[in-house]
């Protein structure tokens, strides 16, 4: 399968243009139509990694990123996302193209996928083994998922977690990573080499990027991992780095209220839910240094290690 | 001889979701074409649990499999969700003793109608005597559901002109209820005998609402189909009365006969003669032919204002997607919106309403965030 790197940049275009690029992420297959140069731009270095199909047989989602035709476009430019010709919501300022993207796959994810558990959360592996990071906006769960993805830990997924009923294996997307103001600097200082798309100003949630996952990352994105740890990150400033464990039951609740189609699943949906905390160690964790962060998630993944060679 | 202006790419995706047991065999870009459309129609609940009943959901192409699985669980929740919808009701609306009738969707889920199998729903409809509307709002205010933030302008079109509260939906459920007192808005040229609709409708074994007898609802599926401005879910919509009108065929005495006079009674006859008319063009539905052509007479359509309606409706009958849509297409859904409205209110009372709606859409500029 090729890249982005095997086209010209004149090819892919053409591609995104006739709405011929099939995009594959994790198990997923995602078909893009924009004629807009900075979503075409954006896509070519935030998924430099991810391989795609020329006009794919069958896709999962056939997305399209376009300015809405009317009156508004001379006055205040805006832009809109479609999902099969529909438009599900309303469009966004024009410089937000590229995000708008990214939330309108988030959106037909949870809206339809219901084939996983999908929760609001963002995922990582190690040794083959998941930690699962669900948290509320502002918990800074992008800017750790973001800290262990460049150290070691192969990203899953950002900001949606799939989890398969059945095995319970967790799904990776590799897309993508969602940060916000002051994160941005912070994860760009943390590690200067990473890749960039362009900066949104002024959305509902401020300034808004996103950074292009690890290589390894998006090659290994069809394997799976199992779900080992459950832990609820919080950003406290100047705060020393604490992990304590949870107890079982009122974690059920609060990690149902962060699964998008938990209603939806019904009786597996509650299944699904009991096995996966009853297999995982819980935890919550409170932090203000990445690197203490990363100390902790170490020590997390080492002494399962030792413990399960004992 | 095929139809006029009916869709060369839709005509396939109609005959897989007719006999979806022939998908079977079918290629990952027929699937990749018929799941978008099935999606955008709003039928892909139907044919995800035809795959499951017909036993052909294991022998699909695993990527294809995951979507009618999906679509399978969607609609099992929605099938359950009503019912559990319908208890809250009944403990807001019990001590009332009016009779409460449920509409559409809800209605053929709760009376085991075939036309719920597989169908995905929107809110819970309900009409109640237009005598009664205060009592029914209040009540539902008491448990939770409220219409929410509404400009005095909406407030006061939704009172004073249609027939039916602004929606309702419930602060903790999020669920939304449309409470009706009649089928058609108040505004419509044609009145509609709503008491009589309620006084016949029958009871839902072990619950406390009603639903609209056969043949009443048969005909308010109609009104609905032809009085929509958008035809959003016009396929899923003649789905549902091809459901309704075969059923009631095998089960009720004398139905097609009394289908036309009650029409009739209630001065519905032409929204019945054009059902009648695409469900059979569409879908094979099995009207008697001397029926299809006697509710055309009792309508009064004739051989030429069926043709203006043929142009119209064929075309805009086709699912609504961007690979079906077309000039011709657009055009016939711009003259049904037109249409539809002139049908509900007066033109000076049209031309105002829409006027307004124009002028706040060019200037609204509120942006609603994805999740």
């Amino acid at each position: 399968m090729q890249t982005v790197d095997s086209v010209s940049q004149d090819l892919w275009r053409a591609l995104l243009n006739r709405g011929e690029l099939g995009i594959h992420t994790g198990p997923l297959l995602a078909r893009v139509r924009t004629s807009l140069p900075d979503v075409a731009q954006y896509l070519s270095v935030v998924y430099r990694h991810h391989p795609f199909t020329i006009d794919p047989e069958f896709s999962d989602f056939h997305i399209e990123v376009r300015t809405p035709k009317n009156l508004r476009r001379w006055l205040r430019p805006q832009v809109e996302f479609l999902i099969d010709g529909d438009s599900p919501f309303e469009p966004l300022p024009r410089d937000q193209a590229p995000a708008l993207l990214e939330w309108g796959l988030n959106w037909s994810i949870a809206a339809s996928c219901h084939q996983w558990l999908t929760i609001h959360a963002a995922s990582l592996e190690r040794n083959g083994l998941a930690v699962i990071l669900p948290a509320p906006p502002g918990s800074g769960k992008s800017t750790l998922c973001a800290a262990l993805a460049v150290r070691g830990w192969r990203l899953l997924s950002d900001e949606l977690t799939l989890i398969d009923p059945e095995s319970l294996s967790a799904h990776a997307l590799a897309r993508p990573i969602n940060l916000k103001n002051a994160s941005i600097d912070l994860i760009k200082r943390f590690e200067p080499s990473a890749a960039w798309g362009p900066m949104a100003f002024d959305t509902i949630k401020g300034r808004v990027t996103h950074m292009c996952p690890p290589k390894s990352s998006v090659q290994q994105m069809r394997d799976t991992a199992a779900p080992r740890w459950i832990v609820f990150p919080t950003y406290k400033p100047g705060a020393e780095p604490l992990l304590t464990p949870r107890s079982k039951l009122p974690t059920f609740t609060h990690f149902a209220e962060n699964a998008f189609n938990y209603s939806i699943l019904g009786e597996l949906g509650f299944d699904t839910v009991g096995r996966l905390i009853d297999r995982c160690d819980c935890y919550d964790f409170v932090y203000s240094r990445l690197e203490d962060a990363l100390e902790v998630f170490q020590w997390l993944a080492e002494t399962l290690s030792e413990s399960a060679e004992g | 001889m095929k139809p006029y202006g009916y869709s060369a790419l839709t005509e396939p995706f109609v005959a897989r979701m007719r006999a979806s047991s022939q998908m079977e065999g079918a290629s990952l870009s027929v699937w990749d074409h018929t799941l978008r459309l099935a999606r955008s129609s709003n039928l892909i609940g139907r044919l995800a649990t035809d795959a499951q009943d017909q036993g052909w959901l294991d022998s699909v192409p695993p990527q294809v499999r995951q979507h009618l699985v999906a679509a399978a669980r969607l609609v099992a929740h929605q099938q359950q969700a009503i019912e559990w919808e319908c208890r809250h009701l009944e403990v807001a609306l019990k001590h009332l003793t009016i009779p409460v009738v449920l509409l559409k969707g809800a209605a053929y889920s709760m009376s085991k109608r075939h036309a719920a199998h597989g169908r995905l729903f929107g809110d819970i409809d309900l009409l109640v005597p237009r005598e009664s509307l205060n009592a029914v709002e209040a009540a539902l205010m008491l448990h939770g559901w409220s219409v929410g933030a509404i400009d005095p302008y909406d407030q006061r079109y939704y009172r004073q002109w249609m027939h039916e509260l602004p929606p309702m939906s419930h602060i903790k459920r999020g669920t939304v209820v449309d409470v009706h007192h009649n089928i058609l808005p108040l505004s419509a040229r044609v009145v509609v005998d709503a008491p009589a609709l309620i006084a016949n409708a029958v009871p839902v074994q072990g619950t406390m609402f009603r639903v609209l007898a056969p043949p009443d609802m048969v005909i308010h599926s109609a009104v609905h189909l032809f009085h929509e401005g958008q035809l959003r879910n016009g396929l899923r919509d003649l789905f549902d009365l091809d459901a309704l009108l075969s059923e009631f065929a095998e089960t009720e005495a004398q139905f097609w006969p009394g289908l036309i006079l009650r029409a009739q009674e209630l001065r519905l006859s032409w929204p019945l003669a054009l059902a009648m008319r695409y469900a059979c063009e569409v879908l094979g539905t099995p009207v008697p032919p001397e029926i299809a052509a006697a509710a055309l007479r009792s309508a009064g359509i004739g051989r030429a204002s069926l043709a203006g309606f043929d142009a119209m409706y064929l075309r805009a009958l086709t699912p609504d997607h961007a690979s079906t849509r077309s000039l011709a297409v657009d055009l016939a859904r711009a003259s049904l919106f037109v249409r539809s409205h002139a049908l509900r209110m007066p033109l000076r009372l049209l031309s105002y309403h829409l006027g307004r709606k124009l002028l706040l859409r060019l200037f609204k500029h509120t942006s609603r965030s994805a999740p």
